[in-house]
Formats: C-alpha cells, sequence, structure tokens
C-alpha cells in the first residue's frame, strides 16, 4: 500500500479547498491586518515612538503577521475536519486503508499551508507599511512553522470533539483570540504590572509571537531556544493525543 | 477461502442497544449474495463493521482470508461500500469525489484517471463528471457512489440498498451491471427491501432479523420449501360463489377475481381442467406475491 498517494491526495483535497473559497479564506486577514497596520501602527504607533528601540510599526508586523498564521492554520483544520466529518465523507478515509497517522498529517500539512500562506499575504502587505532588515530569517521560518503546525493540531483535535457548529467557534473566539492579544502583539510584556507579567508567562502564544519577532526585528522577552521546547513539547503532546483520539475512533466512529 | 467471513459478530451500541447478537455468516467468492431483514435488523451495524466504519463490540471477520484485525490494509483494500446513506462531500464534482477515493486506495495517479473514466462510463456519469454532486438528483447520487467503491476494482462489493428511491430504468441497468461486475469474478453481497430484486439476483441468501440471522441457505432450496403457491385469476364471466376444487383453496374476491392457494404436488393442469369442467373461463393469472416475499414474512414473522 502506497501511503505516500493518499497522503497527497489529502493535502492536495485540502489546499484546493481553501483556494476555491479563497473570497472566505485568503481576502479576509488580507483585509483586516491592513486596517491593523493602518489605525494600529500608522495612526496610533505614530504617537507611541519606540518599544525595545523598534518604531511601534515594525514592532508589531511580527506578531499581526503570525496571529493570522495561528488563526488561519486553526480555522483550515477545525473546519475542513469538522464538515468532513458532519456529511460523513471522513467516512471515504475510514474504509480505505490509510493509517491514521497519514490521515493526521495530511489534514495538519493542508492547516500548514494554508497558515503559511495566509502569513506572506500578511507579510506583503506589511512591506508598504513597515521598514526593516529581517534579522534570522531562520528562526522566523522555524516559529512560523511551528506554531502553524501546532495550531493546525489544536484545530484538528478541536473538530474530533466538536459536536456541532458552535462547538468549532468556541475556542478560536474564546481562547485563541484573547490569548493572541495578550500573547503581546501589540506591547511588551515589561510594560505590564509584575503580576501580569507572570500571568502571561502561561500563554504559549507570548512565546512564539516573541520568537517571531526576535527573528524579523531581532527584538525578544523571551528566550528563543525555551520557545522552540515548549512549542515542540506542544505539538508532540497534541500530536499522541490526535493519535489516541483517532485510534479510539472518537467523534468518528460507533 | 470464503470472501467474507463473519464469526459471532456482536455490536452493542454506545446507548447499551445490541444491534447485533452474535452473527456468523459465510459468503463464498464469486458469490451474489442477499443480506436481507426488516428495518433496524441490523444489515447496515453488519455491514459497517464489515468496512472499518463501525467498531465490534466482540466477534471477528475475515476478507478473503484476511483478518480484519491483524491484516487490517489488505482486508480492507479488497472491499468496496456503497453506504446506505450519501455521504460524499455534496461540494465536491462527480469526478473530483471518485478521483480522491481512488487516492486514498493508494492508485497511480495515471491508473487513477483510466479507472475514473470506465466507472463514471459505466455508471452513465461520465458526462456529469464536472457538476457538482449536490446538483445531482437522488438516483445519479447512488451511482456516484457506486463508481467510487468500484474505482478501485474491488473483489468484494457491498452494496447497502443502491436500488432505493432509483427509477425503474436505472434499477434495471444498474441489475445488468450488477451482474455484468459479478459475471467478472467480484463477489458482490446485495441489501434490499425488493425482494423480487434479491430472488432474480442472487444465489445465496442470508435474513437478519433482530439482530440475529433466521435463515442463512441458497435461495433455490429456500424457494423450493415454498409448497403451496397463490395465484390471482381473472375470469371472464361473473360468478356469485367460488368453485370447489378438491386440494385448492379458492376464495372469490371480487366477481370475477379468483384467489388461488394451490399445493405444488397438485399442478396447475388439474386445477386448469377442474375450471374448465365448471364452466369457467380464465382470462389471466398472476402470482399473488412475490414468492421470497411470502418466505420472508414467515420467517421474520414467526416469532
Ligand atoms: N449509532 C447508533 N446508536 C444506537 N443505535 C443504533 C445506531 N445505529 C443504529 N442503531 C440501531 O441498531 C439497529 C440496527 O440498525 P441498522 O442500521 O443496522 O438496521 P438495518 O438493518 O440496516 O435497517 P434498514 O433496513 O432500515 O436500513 C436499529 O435498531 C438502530 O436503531
Ligand atoms: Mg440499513
Amino acid at each position: 500500500m502506497n501511503v505516500s498517494i493518499a497522503f497527497k491526495t489529502i493535502v492536495t483535497k485540502e489546499i484546493y479547498r481553501f483556494i476555491r473559497i479563497w473570497p472566505q479564506t485568503l481576502l479576509p486577514p488580507a483585509i483586516t491586518t491592513t486596517l491593523y497596520f493602518l489605525i494600529f501602527g500608522k495612526l496610533i504607533g505614530d504617537r507611541i515612538g519606540t518599544i525595545n528601540g523598534a518604531s511601534y510599526m515594525d514592532y508589531i508586523v511580527p506578531g499581526i503577521i503570525l496571529m493570522s498564521v495561528i488563526s488561519h492554520s486553526y480555522a483550515n483544520v477545525v473546519s475542513s475536519f469538522y464538515s468532513t466529518k458532519f456529511q460523513r465523507n471522513i467516512e471515504e478515509l475510514l474504509v480505505a486503508p490509510v493509517p491514521n497517522w497519514v490521515i493526521l498529517s495530511g489534514y495538519i500539512s493542508g492547516g500548514i499551508i494554508r497558515g503559511l500562506l495566509v502569513g506572506m499575504v500578511v507579510a506583503l502587505i506589511s512591506l508598504l507599511f513597515a521598514d526593516f532588515a529581517v534579522h534570522n530569517l531562520a528562526i522566523a521560518l522555524t516559529t512560523a512553522v511551528l506554531t502553524a503546525t501546532l495550531f493546525s493540531l489544536a484545530g484538528f483535535i478541536n473538530a474530533i470533539l466538536a459536536e456541532s457548529f458552535d462547538d468549532i467557534s468556541i475556542i478560536p473566539n474564546f481562547v485563541l483570540t484573547p490569548l493572541s492579544y495578550l500573547g503581546g502583539v501589540f506591547y511588551s510584556v515589561d510594560m505590564l504590572p509584575p503580576i501580569w507579567q507572570t500571568i502571561s508567562m502561561g500563554n504559549p502564544i507570548l512565546y512564539m509571537v516573541n520568537a517571531f519577532r526576535y527573528g524579523l526585528i531581532g527584538v525578544s522577552d523571551i528566550d528563543i531556544q525555551l520557545t522552540f521546547m515548549i512549542t515542540a513539547g506542544f505539538i508532540v503532546t497534541l500530536t499522541l493525543f490526535s493519535l489516541y483520539l483517532l485510534h479510539k475512533g472518537i467523534g468518528i466512529k460507533n | 477461502m470464503k470472501a467474507l467471513s463473519l464469526c459471532n459478530l456482536r455490536k452493542t451500541y454506545s446507548n447499551g442497544f445490541e444491534a447485533l447478537k452474535g452473527i456468523d455468516l459465510q459468503v463464498e467468492v464469486g458469490d451474489f449474495f442477499a443480506l436481507l431483514g426488516p428495518n433496524g435488523a441490523g444489515k447496515s451495524t453488519a455491514i459497517g463493521i464489515i468496512s472499518s466504519l463501525v467498531t465490534a463490540s466482540s466477534g471477528s471477520v475475515s476478507v478473503f482470508g484476511h483478518d480484519l484485525k491483524t491484516e487490517r490494509d489488505l482486508a480492507k483494500s479488497c472491499i468496496g461500500l456503497v453506504p446506505q446513506e450519501v455521504n460524499f462531500n455534496q461540494f465536491d464534482t462527480v469526478k473530483s469525489i471518485v478521483l480522491n477515493q481512488a487516492g486514498y486506495y493508494g492508485l497511480p495517479r495515471k491508473l487513477a484517471l483510466q479507472r475514473v473514466e470506465y466507472c463514471l462510463k459505466q455508471m452513465d456519469l461520465w458526462d456529469k463528471r464536472d457538476t457538482i454532486s449536490r446538483r445531482l438528483s437522488g438516483g445519479m447520487k447512488r451511482r456516484v457512489m457506486i463508481a467510487r467503491a468500484m474505482v478501485h476494482a474491488p473483489k468484494l462489493l457491498i452494496l447497502d440498498e443502491p436500488t432505493a428511491g432509483v427509477d425503474i430504468e436505472i434499477r434495471r441497468s444498474m441489475w445488468q451491471l450488477m451482474q455484468e461486475v459479478n459475471a467478472q469474478g467480484t463477489t458482490i453481497i446485495l441489501t434490499t427491501h425488493y425482494l423480487e430484486e434479491a430472488e432474480s439476483l442472487c444465489r445465496n441468501i442470508a435474513i437478519i432479523d433482530e439482530g440475529r440471522i433466521v435463515e442463512h441457505s441458497d435461495m433455490a432450496s429456500l424457494l423450493a420449501r415454498l409448497h403451496i403457491e397463490h395465484f390471482i385469476l381473472d375470469l371472464a364471466q361473473p360468478l356469485t360463489t367460488a368453485p370447489a376444487i378438491d386440494g385448492c383453496q379458492i376464495e372469490l374476491v371480487s366477481d370475477k377475481v379468483l384467489n388461488v392457494a394451490i399445493p405444488k404436488e397438485i399442478g396447475l393442469n388439474h386445477l386448469f381442467s377442474q375450471l374448465t369442467d365448471h364452466n369457467i373461463q380464465v382470462m389471466s393469472l398472476k402470482n399473488k406475491t412475490n414468492r421470497l416475499e411470502q418466505l420472508f414474512m414467515d420467517l421474520v414473522t414467526s416469532k
């Protein structure tokens, strides 16, 4: 059995899906982030001055890019896998000799690709506003890929456990968005009172935003190595949990 | 080796409902097999377990000698499934549905494209290949699922009520197609509520009722068990009372229609010579019910 063909089939299907509905998947982030750059970066940023030596516009660009990577890798997998489950076409995969890890990696790859593609669109838009030389491209890319992987996995688990369309919007609205805003996209944690600084350290998104910002502009509140370790730890845990759910057939088999 | 062998298969759903209460079933290689039973009998549950969509509570399944637990992928590759309900992505085109399924079974792209064309043409869907499947009629959707099930040329094709809601013309062409596929060596398991369909297509049969097999034999010997045949006779002249003919039970349904129950050993010649003696002229004759239907009713109501 040639699993690479099955893998390619899933990934291609996933890419076609979000490209076919590009007005819902690729256009909105372009519009929203343009507004972020205009309002926060330009109008307000001009009055704020610099943070840790970077102009406010340069400071928020990495966070805004990574925020779109997070929300789109998550959204892609959660909505695609949930509708696959809801329309029961998951059965097409279950009857075929496709190992669970191929199903998982296929959907996760789809999420990573969408996340990175949206990240790239936002990065291109940011070129119109920001002006900095990339500090360390390898770190920026690694962070983006790890982040996309992590949130694709989270989206997958959400889709498996969800029993209604409401269940797939709860996490993005009530967990991801607040954590992203509190993840130091628009400010440095140094600016917070000490108690909030400590609490912020429990927010994984903070680590990723700072590592990504370090990669792009060389400014970070947090140790990069620690970020990679935390992210990798989350990825391993969520992968194992996803495989366990698939193995048990939770949410997809009677 | 059997095409399919089920051993003491049980299924209790999470709500505690026991849908299968220990099923044993064998299907020979090359067979055209009917799996019958009333609504809720457990047919789709059994099919779900065989095709890995439902987890069995206990028991074993073996497909062409491959145990579903220990040689899962080999067993799966042998099976093509046409489920009872539409389960493809309704936003995909007909072609991509079938092509993706070929990919899941690991068919290389070139071969996959050939198979997709072949199966869609066989199902009379080639013209519809670029249509979004949501826009197809119910019968067409069913044919998409048959094409999808055949794309990897499975050795065992399982069809869960493929002809439900399909018009008679298409149903006929589906029967012909299933017979052709079977003649080419594919083993077929068919579920249907049209018993005349099962009677004319299938060689062997199992009847499930309330999660148990109540009958498992070949069609011919099952039908042979039917001792009494029922006929309806249309008469030329009206009658006021039913004629008495020894050996037969005759009932006057309306003034020109007779209902006749006749044991096999008596034969129709006897009936007609006696009717002629009574000066009764018969215009036409038909079977009262389908023969299998009669047996089926006996089996599933005789509890
Ligand atoms: N997910 C489920 N949870 C609980 N009970 C179920 C579930 N699926 C099916 N059942 C029950 O199991 C029994 C068998 O159902 P099944 O679908 O196998 O019947 P069937 O023989 O295919 O009937 P039909 O001819 O109507 O398709 C039914 O009583 C049904 O209500
Ligand atoms: Mg059924």
